[in-house]
């Protein structure tokens, strides 16, 4: 080569005769779109085209195994929002799970996350060989985890013998941390005769006061297990942030006379809040569509639907129920829900990447 | 008291290395738990394994019988199926949709991150959302899909092997392109513009300078293809409906999900499920944590 690197630009070609550079250019850029043309349109179908196709199924009558197109407007979208049908019944008691799961296992893994991050970034002996047992989950299958904490989690009875976390908490005289786990019935709840439920009522917000709004204890026992299998790519994706921070920085504020509590707290902390957006709607997004740890977990079913979340409920509607437009309308709200934190997402990424 | 404030200093400090190595090796033994168990219910024979109040306890005989009636099933009433056929349809099924899915990552990442045209950014953001789908809102179409596509082609796609690998080609393609994007487009274009001076066209670029650079980048996706498309449960439950197609997850949670089936039997079998992602964990460790990070995008 006997151009100059400075003239190795993008604007090179304009020394090649003009004709043949645009042909050539032209040809390059048809090949480039043909490339893609398959993908484009294998997605443009099996994703835009069928999310469209869902949209459509979930405005028709067809709830049984027989496909039937008779359009009925937002009739399944109200079966499942309005009223006190079993439907809307389950959907509530799904969307009150779905929360709860949620706050608690992104809150848990962020927390935990982060903890194990900044406790690994202190010059610790062994540091890759505790990585490696705090990550591997991540590779396993959530049906493994599924069935591996079922086993854990079994509560056995007080008749029959205590079984998993159960027996040995009693067997260290915890006997009171015993749990019904993935079983568990309980809701808690505001209880509307107490304070906080009058003065809720007298502010008008007396309905969050009711089991609709609550926590199902059970859920507790899925959070464990998906953070047991999430947490260690929380602490990877801290982990590289934290590295990623210049030691001059943290330098610069000891200097200053920051401990190391301040450093983490007005150095560390904020630079890291990318990180931190990144996780939250990571793990939010894995939060809305978890679906094979409770199906392997808890067989798909429980008592007073305590662990179930919408992407169950729609696949059971569906497919075990063959209510096939049931399971869409489920289908499309939880499509929109994963689409509220996503897109917003997507395109903060793309902008952030174009600056 | 002088000679006291540097000690003190000092133990403070021991005091924390202290603290912190705890709390990692509680950590440690929390994370490492359900492994035991798993290991400890698995070794023992099935009479000791019902012995629960002894779950935590090793196994006084080793056995591996219960990792034998994983794998081949038992013919002694009631039947059990072993993960034996849901192993060989999850070979059948990760190796040719990793590999056909790693090809079109490449080639199109190669499109997106050194021929940009316009629109293409936009085009690539609308791929992506393909990535974070929640599945259930497209799989009642798929099925559809797959089940008049077998009627009016003859072809069949519905509860066929072809057919899982198709599905896990097409959902592929976003990870799979963002990855290799993101590798292409941090190779200098400088690069490219020299070689097509000399002469080199579209497919030369590609096959001469970038290809024998992708090293790294084909391993990361070819590593978080086989994780994602062994230990998928979704797809796998809802287009195979029978044993001569299930994925190994679905043959797991089939005997697990199965009141006859000893406790002892049930945790060899999540073993064995687990085994092949693990190894690649052990021995590449590395690429699949860049794997996880591109995950989320950034590269």
């Amino acid at each position: 080569m006997s151009t100059s690197p400075q003239a190795i630009g993008s604007y090179t070609e304009t020394a090649l005769p003009k004709k043949r550079w645009l042909s050539r250019q032209n040809w390059e850029r048809i090949v480039s779109i043909l490339i893609l043309l398959p993908s484009i349109i294998a997605l443009g179908i099996f994703v835009y085209a069928f999310i469209a196709w869902t949209g459509f199924i979930s405005l028709t009558a067809w709830n049984s195994a027989a496909p039937d197109f008779t359009f009925v407007g937002l009739q399944n979208y109200a079966r499942i929002f309005i009223g006190s049908g079993t439907d809307a019944i389950r959907f509530r008691y799904d969307i009150r799970n779905e929360v709860g799961f949620l706050i608690l296992f992104v809150g848990g893994s962020v927390i935990f996350g982060f903890l194990l991050a900044t406790l690994l970034d202190r010059k610790i002996r062994g540091e890759s060989v505790f990585r490696s047992i705090f990550l591997f989950p991540m590779a396993i299958s959530f049906v493994v985890t599924g069935v591996a904490w079922r086993w854990v989690l079994t509560p056995g009875t007080q008749e029959t013998g205590w079984v998993g976390i159960n027996l040995l908490v009693t067997n260290l005289g915890l006997g009171g941390l015993r749990s019904g786990w993935f079983t568990d019935p309980t809701i808690l709840f505001i209880r509307p005769d107490t304070a906080l439920g009058q003065f809720l009522h007298s502010i008008g917000l007396g309905f969050i006061a009711a089991p609709d709004f609550g926590y199902a204890v059970a859920m507790s026992s899925i959070v464990l297990a998906a953070g047991w299998q999430m947490v260690g790519y929380t602490m990877a994706l801290y982990l590289a942030g934290i590295r990623s921070i210049p030691d001059e920085l943290r330098e610069a504020a000891r200097i200053d006379g920051a401990t190391e509590w301040q450093v983490y707290r007005h150095v560390i902390i904020p630079l890291l809040r990318p990180v931190t957006l990144t996780v939250i709607i990571i793990l939010a997004h894995i939060a809305l569509k978890i679906f094979d740890l409770v199906y392997s977990m808890t067989g798909g079913v429980s008592a007073g639907f305590a662990t179930d979340v919408p992407a169950l409920n729609m696949w059971k509607t569906t497919f075990d129920a063959t209510k096939f437009a049931q399971g869409a309308s489920i289908a499309i709200i939880l499509l929109l829900m994963v689409g509220v934190l996503i897109i917003p997402y997507l395109i903060w990424q793309t902008r952030s990447e174009a600056s | 008291m002088t000679a006291t404030a540097p000690t003190r200093k000092a133990s403070r400090f021991h005091w924390t290395r202290i603290l912190i190595y705890a709390l990692l090796i509680v950590f440690a033994i929390w994370f490492l738990m359900p492994v035991y168990v798993l290991l400890m219910a698995s070794l023992k024979s099935q009479a000791e394994a019902m012995q629960m109040q002894n779950m935590w306890l090793p196994p006084r005989i080793l056995g591996i019988r219960s990792f034998l009636i994983a794998w081949f099933g038992s013919n002694e009433p009631p039947a059990t199926l072993g993960l034996e056929q849901g192993f060989w349809n999850s070979v059948m099924l990760v190796i040719p949709a990793t590999i056909i899915s790693t090809l079109i990552g490449s080639i199109n990442g190669y499109v997106l991150a050194k021929w940009k045209f316009r629109g293409a950014d936009f085009l690539f953001t609308l791929m992506l959302f393909g990535m974070f789908l929640p599945y259930q809102s497209i799989l009642i179409p798929l099925v559809v899909t797959y089940q008049n596509f077998t009627k009016f082609t003859g072809i069949p796609l519905f509860a066929t092997i072809p057919g899982l690998v198709v599905a896990h080609v097409i959902y592929g393609i976003p990870i799979c392109t963002l990855i290799f994007r993101n590798y292409y487009a941090q190779l200098p274009t400088e690069m490219i513009e020299a070689a097509r001076i000399d002469g080199a066209n579209f497919f030369s670029i590609y096959r001469r300078i970038l290809l024998p650079l992708s090293q790294p980048a084909f391993v990361v996706v070819v590593i978080w293809q086989f994780t994602s498309i062994w230990n998928d449960f979704l797809f796998g439950i809802t287009l195979a409906n029978t044993p001569k197609v299930y994925p190994i997850t679905v043959s797991l949670n089939n005997i697990a999900g199965s009141f006859h089936v000893p406790y002892n039997v049930q945790m060899a079998a999540a073993l064995i499920t687990a085994i092949p992602p693990l190894l690649l964990y052990i021995f590449l460790g590395r690429y699949f944590i860049r794997g996880l990070m591109a995950g989320s995008l950034k590269g």
